[in-house]
């Protein structure tokens, strides 16, 4: 096995570093000529508008601050480690020639506002990257304006609403149907929205069974909303009737594709029957996770749903790309401006890579990575599959969930013990999967999507021989893991208690330091 | 299996070439069979290999799940494959279409602003750790936890709060957390906003809280723009659930009477709810100091380059009290104590109240929002310093105040229209020229000059009128070419 250990700085806290006086950044100077005509302009803000006390921000040189925020870096470990552990997220490799290209210039240093001839290119790229989206899709239009999968999702709640309140029966549709093993943001966004959620759970084929979804639909239903596959990665055959089963009252079909990996180039949501569905442009398009955003929650609908989409869209007139802000039954906004494009120029380039050909390959390497690793990680005493292990049914949405239900009874070792053991070997712990946990109170989700090797999984499938090993042999190792970081245990208990956390260095100095000082 | 691996296009067929480590060269010749350089497991043995260990005969029979009519039976309408060097170069010349802020002189803010980026920003915000890391617990990435409790930090520095949440979307969507934040809080069911908001924020929090809270608008001074008391006082009501207003407002002036408004929502036992410009809080008082219970703000300032409005950070803060920390919209983190002496520990706080676990009756169904731009914004404010923020906000104060006297002089042009004190924003008046903003606006653009913002649709009352915008990147000469130019389009020029 391969040895890891963390880097270990000890640095403190950036407001403990530096000297009074030290700086970082110069501001240009003001010519002489300015303020000798504007004068003293702070004497123009009314005195209970001038700030009397100066910020109390650290005061560190410029070398000192990129040396801290480097080794903050160094003790962070992004795709240092195999990101297998991340069932449900698609921690993909994230190319760097699509980060080099959304970083130049002539992206980075435009204005949203800025003429339309001005950012003819940034059109261009919107408008083809929509294009793509819609045949990888099915759908006929696109918004990047969503900022992340769960504004993805808020926004087609926030759509289906507008359509129920367009077509006067708002009132009467109050109700959202939802998968209960689709992705959480859904509920909460259907929530959000004012709708009331009807879950529906899954039989033990792993999927929603046709009578579930018969028995939620009423008159009050406004839609569906759900992932397919939904998180154990099993394909939902019944998935037309379904939707038939909400077209036939009414209702709208939202899809997630938060579980799409796995199906590029194989089967798409319009032909599903969908009306609308967001992909996670920075999941299954390789664009980086930057440690939990800025993501995009592209979203696509049908042509009859275009009229509501929030503005601008972009359009082209076969010689010139436009904003388009005439949608007269538009949602209006989501978020500012156009939403996070750089991730359509990362996905623009990842998908020119790619080609056709290359993103049928992206979902069938996805889906063999997922099923071999399933397979394989079976084969270790006490690892279970959660759902079709037997007859096995294969996984295509990219993930698979497990259950550890026989290690936690055998040895008391459950999840959270071995998560902080995987650490010690760099890797990222594994997700538990979404709540409610069903049918085994120890899930986890793994997700090894096509750029991760055969070697690497057969790394990291020695690596969980060795921990379950463990687990049996000598649990205080895990315990007692991790022991190759710079720390293993940390008091979490200040998370519940008001007079201890501080989210802010000022409340722990007033709460902690007061006390420290009597 | 240590190859390096190239492809070559020869008429629609792919030649492989495999250069193993000793250098021995295999060449494979075969039909649309590709090796990617991003998926390794597309090399057609290791395939082969792994679909018979998962025990498929081929991949069809993963996918037997599908039924068939649902399945594309033809290859999706897309370019074929391209080589790194061709994605560049085809990239490239695309966005070489596009007018860069260092070829124009961009005079537009509204939401976005043209502030420097230190160096160090990109340089720390582009490592591969931070950039490729998606959650982690604090133990794998004590670096990220720590960078990210500075950040919540320095941004409670300069907001005057001692809670924030983690980072957010933007300030529209902050807008609209907030109005729902004040909902959950109070058990009210009506937001107060001043008229002269951004009419974007506006349209983002109607969508956020349609469903608990109805949105009245609050008139403002005509002469000053500040929000008009008397019609505040009239509207204010116990179905108050909170009252916002914006400081620098929409329109650029300073909301003087912040104290005032804090007290008048207090007696009603509403909330107080502020929306800040992080770069005017080096001279402005912090909305902490004036009653503020929630602030809510645009970090793009700090750090962040413009990116056609793709890079924008929200923050929102608020008061140190359970009430508050519980209704969080997203996760916030509280420093702690680790098992190792003098290492600090960080932890998550509420957790239970997050989508994943509350799923419907979560604060907010955010999950992915803004992380690596808080990281940069963090690097921002450590390299600025007190010092730094002060400077900032005073030079971007002189050298709008001077663009501001420099235009009001032209002839039939009024710069600002609103009589208050403005920060980096102000209005300027056409209707004396005769000519529209976008007459206007179209023949700068042929000068090398990006105009305001238009907001004639926006603000009817206040005439043909655009938004403009000068910070601490506008150089005096900067000015009076925006000046000059402005003169001879609105005297001269005819369309």
């Amino acid at each position: 096995m391969k040895r890891y250990h963390q880097a270990v700085w000890d640095d403190p806290l950036i407001f403990e570093m530096g000297h009074k006086g030290e700086r970082g950044q110069i501001i240009p100077e003001v010519e002489e000529e300015i303020k000798a005509t504007v004068g003293n302009v702070l004497s123009s803000i009314p005195a209970k508008m001038l700030r009397k006390q100066l910020p109390k921000l650290p005061e560190v040189s410029e070398p000192e601050v990129t040396r801290h925020y480097l080794r903050m870096s160094q003790q962070t470990i992004g795709e240092l480690g195999f990101q297998i552990g991340h069932g449900t997220s698609t921690v993909k490799y994230n190319p760097k020639i699509n980060e080099q290209l959304a970083r130049m210039p002539s992206a980075v240093d435009v204005h949203p506002l800025q003429d339309e001839e001005t950012v003819q290119g940034w059109l261009e790229v919107l408008y083809n990257v929509s294009r793509w989206l819609c045949e990888i899709s099915d759908f006929d239009e696109f918004t990047f304006q969503p900022a992340g999968g769960a504004q993805g999702q808020f926004t087609c709640a926030v759509l289906i609403r507008a359509y129920h309140k367009l077509n006067g029966e708002l009132d009467k549709r109050r109700e959202i149907i939802v998968p209960v093993k689709s992705h959480p943001c859904i509920p909460s966004s259907a929530a959000i929205a004012g709708f009331k959620v009807v879950a529906i759970y899954p039989d033990e084929t792993g999927t929603t069974p046709v009578e579930a979804v018969k028995a939620a639909v009423s008159k009050h239903t406004a839609g569906m909303m759900m992932t397919n596959p939904q998180e154990f990665s099993i394909f939902d055959s019944n998935i037309e009737e379904h939707i038939k089963t909400v077209h036939e009252i009414g209702g709208l079909m939202a899809y997630d594709m938060a579980n799409f990996n796995g199906l590029f180039g194989i089967t798409r949501a319009g032909d599903m029957g969908f009306d609308m569905g967001h992909f996670n442009i920075h999941k299954s398009f390789s664009t980086p996770h930057g440690s939990g955003g800025p993501a995009s929650g592209a979203v696509g609908v049908k042509e009859e749903l275009k009229k509501l989409l929030p503005v601008p869209v972009v359009e082209f007139d076969g010689r010139k790309y436009h904003l388009n802000y005439d949608l007269p039954h538009s949602i209006g906004k989501i978020r500012g401006f156009y939403g996070n494009v750089g991730n359509a120029v990362r996905a623009y380039a990842w998908m020119m890579t790619m080609g056709a050909e290359g993103l049928r390959e992206t979902g069938e390497i996805a889906a063999l990575n997922v099923n071999y690793l399933a397979k394989k990680l079976v084969e270790i005493p006490g690892v279970r599959l959660l759902m079709g292990e037997n007859p096995y049914r294969p996984r295509v949405g990219g993930q698979a969930e497990f259950n550890l239900d026989k290690i936690k009874e055998d040895t008391g070792i459950g999840l959270q013990e071995i998560n902080m053991r995987i650490i010690d070997y760099g890797h990222m712990t594994c997700e538990t999967g979404h709540h409610p946990y069903i049918f085994t109170e120890n899930p986890f989700a793994l997700e090894p999507c096509e750029t991760i090797s055969k070697a690497n999984l057969d790394e990291y499938i020695e690596m969980w021989k060795q921990i379950v090993h463990e687990a049996y042999t000598n649990p205080e190792i895990l315990k007692t893991a991790p022991h190759n970081t710079t720390f293993s245990k940390l008091d979490a208990s200040v998370a519940n208690d008001p007079k201890r956390w501080a989210m802010s260095w000022r409340a722990y100095l007033k709460k902690h330091k007061a006390r420290d000082d009597t | 299996m240590d190859y390096q691996v190239f492809f070559i296009n020869l008429q629609k067929k792919y030649i492989i070439v495999l250069f193993s480590m000793n250098n021995r060269v295999k060449v494979k010749r075969m039909d649309k069979s590709i090796v990617y350089p991003y998926i390794p497991n597309s090399e057609p043995e290791v395939k082969k290999m792994m679909l018979k260990e998962a025990g498929f005969k081929d991949i069809e029979e993963i996918y037997r799940d599908i039924p068939d009519k649902l399945k594309l039976k033809r290859r999706l309408n897309l370019p074929p494959p391209k080589s790194e060097y061709e994605v560049r170069r085809n990239i490239t010349a695309t966005m070489a279409k596009n007018k860069t802020c260092n070829e124009l002189l961009c005079f537009v803010g509204a939401g976005c602003w043209p502030n420097h980026v230190p160096a160090v920003c990109d340089e720390i915000n582009a490592r591969s750790e931070f950039l490729t890391t998606y959650g982690s617990p604090p133990q794998l990435s004590p670096g990220l936890y720590q960078t990210l409790f500075e950040y919540q930090s320095m941004i409670c520095e300069l907001v005057g709060m001692d809670a924030t949440a983690g980072p957010m979307y933007d300030w529209p969507t902050c807008c609209g957390e907030a109005a729902n934040m004040a909902y959950r809080i109070t058990g009210r069911s009506e937001i107060l906003v001043p008229r002269t908001m951004s009419p974007e924020r506006l349209s983002v929090m109607r969508n956020y809280s349609e469903s608990v809270v109805d949105i009245t608008l609050i008139n403002y001074d005509p002469k000053t723009g500040l929000l008009d008391l008397r019609d505040l006082k009239k509207k204010i009501s116990s179905k108050t659930a909170g009252i916002y207003i914006e400081n620098p407002s929409y329109l650029g002036f300073i909301e003087t009477q912040g104290e005032e408004i804090a007290k008048i929502a207090h007696d009603k036992g509403a909330l107080s709810i502020v929306g800040v410009d992080p770069s005017s809080l080096g001279i402005l008082t912090p909305p902490g100091e004036y009653g503020a219970d929630i602030v809510v703000g645009e970090c793009q300032p700090l750090g962040l380059h413009m990116s056609y409005g793709g890079a924008v950070l929200g923050l929102i803060a608020f008061q140190d009290d359970p009430k508050f920390v519980a209704e969080a919209p997203r996760r916030t983190i509280s420093i702690t104590t680790s098992n190792v002496e003098g290492i600090w520990g960080f932890t998550p706080v509420h957790i239970e109240r997050n989508m994943y676990i509350a799923r419907e009756e979560a604060t907010s169904f955010t999950g992915t929002t803004t992380v690596l731009w808080a990281i940069t914004a963090a690097v921002y404010m450590a390299l600025m310093g007190p010092q730094g923020m002060r400077e900032l906000g005073e030079a971007i104060m002189q050298r709008s105040h001077y663009a501001m006297k420099l235009i009001s002089e032209i002839k039939g042009v009024e710069a600002p229209t609103l009589n208050s004190t403005h920060f980096k924003e102000f209005t300027v008046n056409f209707d004396g020229t005769g000519k529209t903003v976008s007459t206007v606006n179209r023949a700068l653009i042929k000068r090398g000059i990006q105009g305001g913002k238009d907001i004639t649709k926006e603000f009817p009352e206040l005439g043909k009128s655009a938004l403009y915008c000068v910070t601490e990147i506008h150089m005096k000469e900067d000015i009076e070419k925006l000046a000059n130019d402005l003169k001879e389009v609105v005297e001269r020029e005819v369309n």
